[in-house]
């Protein structure tokens, strides 16, 4: 069978199972629709967890960063593992305790203040929104490329499918969606990763194999013939890093704290039954996560290799047909500048900006582009977001690999949109309607209200993917960077220290988010040139600038609540409350 | 915020002096003195446990990494493995080190929610 019919299948097949499990797991109140009932198991809690975690990003663009930065790429390895320790230890049995249905929710609730709330709405839509484009795109790049229909088709698809369960179901079918989703994405991650771990190392475990030795007799070690290869073509060694090691130690930061105040993961501890339930879930997820995580630096290097090793010093003619296949979607380009008919693979970007093409071919076949060429010697764009779905092909892995591959991209796109936008919508339907501006809601109308907002949401995020805005690499910064200096410090104030008030929290809130925003907002927009470590705060980039929100939030909130009233007893019992997993009372001596 | 610790500590000290009495003296209903031992128990595990958390990403993965590559772990370069492996392994490792020790200081200040039936007995 032909590439294309197995997507279809396989697609098709997980497509229905997705449906089936939506229908069986239909949400009837709105405990089920913002928290399936507050009874799911820890061990499926953790599995859609890692799937509500595990995004396109993680499971389409991850490997390929890592194969181009290097060395640089264990920021997002440590950043968006390292955050679950936090999370476990700090927020998530408390929040479990607490026991409500939103992010917002314990916001509002310990800072005793719609204000605090709303930051807090404000916050969470940003950083939803956000992280939903990318998804969308990552859906769109599957379906166009696997199987040949238009972009916007292939979102709209998308959309109808989530729509599907995440309406129906809510949070409880979106839970065990997930589930099975993450079983779909992490097979398909594994299965080529194995296959091409063997083929280059020889070894099963892409873990040891890419610290092992090439298979190809060479008997070099598989890093050190990286390192070798990318030097002669003039990029540096790929164990060695370009970024100062402040700024990696910021970027890392930020994306951990950002990875526990990310609202869609933290709500995803709300729905199982316990407090206890709560830590042990966060450490499956982890689990979960990191067969995928300590794999994808696996995977990197071994495409890195392939790919050059493929394509370098070829003729069009002789280059795979990925290479040629993704060509026609304008994920790669050549352009022959020293009219040698064979393409330069080297360091530099071969032309300015993405691939303009002409409309016509050269005589070698090749599209022409309009793009002004640059002055070094490389010839080949590539984007980073094709490795790990051409790297069956590049390894020329057989066609059911490939098609495995596309369901496990869509299954992590569509497994991260959907609890995405169930957080959307539950912050509209019960933080803005239910709990600020209309109290009266009956539940049968908040959940009414639930559901259309995760339509709105929905189209909203469709349109994104439709029409992607040019922005979206650059505001991934601030899904991280805003998490990491607002949410997670008022929270995590909100369960250690009695003494934090709401005036506290909502300065501290507010000061990290201007500075964050202010910060990313003038190196990716408004000075863009001006965008490098000489210009930076500290030598730390827009990336990690949430770090230092972060720690101003804390200093701005300390300062703040020592100099105003210390919160009412009724929220320092609740404190008190939150603090033990069963609920005891405690025995005041006043 | 400082004045208030203190008036919190001195009430712990006036009841050390019968920790056992209070604790027994109704069985849902937690003396301060206890939910301050309980709190205390779990910020001392939580001290150790980001300590090692820190150690093994931001030190040995990135602030020492350059120094651990002349070693080398599995035949990787050791800062390399730390940052792009270990870590993660790590990570992993505390917190189900966290569950169960949580788990023990739960049981032993009487408030687990793990059985029902043993949960408020003590």
């Amino acid at each position: 069978m032909s590439v294309q019919a197995l997507t279809y299948v396989f697609v098709g097949l997980t497509f229905s199972l997705y449906i089936v499990i939506a229908i069986w797991a239909r949400a009837r109140s709105t405990t089920d629709f913002y928290v399936a009932g507050g009874g799911v198991n820890p061990v499926i809690n953790g599995m859609a967890t890692a799937a509500d975690w595990m995004s396109a990003a993680s499971f389409i663009s991850m490997a390929g960063i890592i194969a181009f930065m290097g060395r640089d790429g264990s920021v997002y390895l440590l950043g968006w593992t390292g955050g679950y320790v936090l999370l476990a230890l700090l927020l998530a049995p408390y929040l479990r305790k607490f026991g409500q249905f939103t992010v917002p929710d314990f916001v509002g609730e310990r800072y005793y203040s719609k204000a605090a709330r709303v930051v807090a709405v404000i916050c969470l839509i940003f950083i939803s929104f956000t992280y939903i484009a990318g998804q969308m795109r990552g859906v769109g790049i599957v379906f166009s490329r696997f199987l040949e229909v238009d972009i916007s088709v292939g979102v709209l698809i998308g959309m109808g499918i989530v729509f599907i369960y995440a309406v129906l179901g809510g949070m409880k079918g979106i839970t065990y969606t997930q589930a099975a989703q993450y079983c779909v994405l992490i097979f398909a991650y594994m299965v080529p990763a194995i296959f091409i771990s063997i083929l280059v190392s020889g070894s099963p475990i892409p873990q040891l194999g890419f610290g092992g030795t090439m298979a190809d007799g060479s008997e070099r070690a598989v890093l050190e013939t990286l390192d070798g290869v990318l030097m002669e073509l003039g990029f540096g060694a790929y164990t060695a890093g370009n970024k100062s090691t402040i700024d990696v130690f910021a970027i890392t930061a930020a994306l951990m704290i950002g990875t526990a105040g990310l609202p869609h993961v933290i709500v995803r501890f709300f729905t199982v039954p316990k407090v206890s339930d709560a830590r042990r879930s966060a450490g499956w997820a982890l689990v979960f996560i990191a067969i995928l995580y300590t794999t994808a630096p696996a995977v990197a290097v071994f495409a890195r290799l392939n790919f050059v090793e493929s394509i370098n010093e070829q003729t069009y003619a002789e280059t795979p047909a990925w290479f040629r296949n993704w060509e026609d979607i304008g994920l790669t380009a050549w352009r022959d500048k020293n009219e040698d008919g064979r393409l330069q693979y080297r360091a530099g970007a071969a032309f300015a900006g993405t691939p303009a093409f002409t409309g016509t071919r050269s005589d070698t076949g090749e599209r022409l582009l309009s793009n002004g060429v640059t002055s070094n010697a490389n010839e080949v764009y590539v984007d980073r977001d094709i490795i790990v779905l051409a790297n069956p092909e590049i390894a020329g892995l057989p066609n059911w690999v490939i098609a495995l591959v596309a369901a496990g991209g869509l299954a992590a796109a569509l497994s991260t949109a959907a609890g995405l936008l169930l957080v959307i919508s539950a912050a509209v339907s019960h933080d803005l309607l239910k709990k600020t501006f209309s109290p009266n809601l009956s539940e049968k109308q908040e959940l009414l209200y639930a559901r259309i907002a995760i339509a709105v949401s929905l189209g909203l995020a469709g349109l994104f993917g439709i029409y992607p805005p040019a922005f979206v690499a650059q505001v991934v910064a601030f899904a991280f960077g805003l998490a990491a200096a607002s949410l997670f410090p008022a929270i995590l104030m909100g369960v250690f220290s009695k003494r934090m008030n709401k005036e506290g929290a909502i300065a501290g809130m507010l000061t990290g988010l201007a500075l964050t925003f202010s910060y990313i907002v003038y190196f990716k927009f408004v000075s863009p040139n001006l965008n490098t470590a000489e210009y930076w705060l500290l030598g730390i980039s827009p990336e990690g600038i949430g770090f230092i929100g972060a720690l101003l939030n804390f200093a701005v909130a300390a300062l703040v609540a020592s100099y105003t009233a210390a919160p009412p007893d009724s929220v320092q019992a609740l404190v008190d409350d939150i603090r033990l997993p069963i609920s005891a009372g405690v025995a005041h001596h006043h | 915020m400082a004045d208030k610790d203190e008036t919190d500590t001195v009430h712990h000290h006036d009841n050390q002096d019968n920790p056992i009495g209070h604790s027994t003296h109704d069985a849902d209903v937690m003396s301060e003195t206890r939910l301050g031992d309980y709190w205390r128990a779990n910020l001392r595990l939580l001290g150790w446990l980001l300590s090692v958390w820190f150690i093994f990403s931001f030190g040995l993965g990135i602030v020492f990494a350059d120094t651990l590559d002349s070693f080398t772990i599995l035949g990787f370069p050791m800062g390399f493995w730390f940052a792009q492996q270990g870590g993660i392994y790590v990570f992993v490792i505390l917190i189900f080190v966290y569950v169960v020790r949580m788990r023990n200081i739960d049981k032993a200040f009487g408030v687990s929610d793990e059985d029902s039936g043993t949960g408020d007995a003590l």
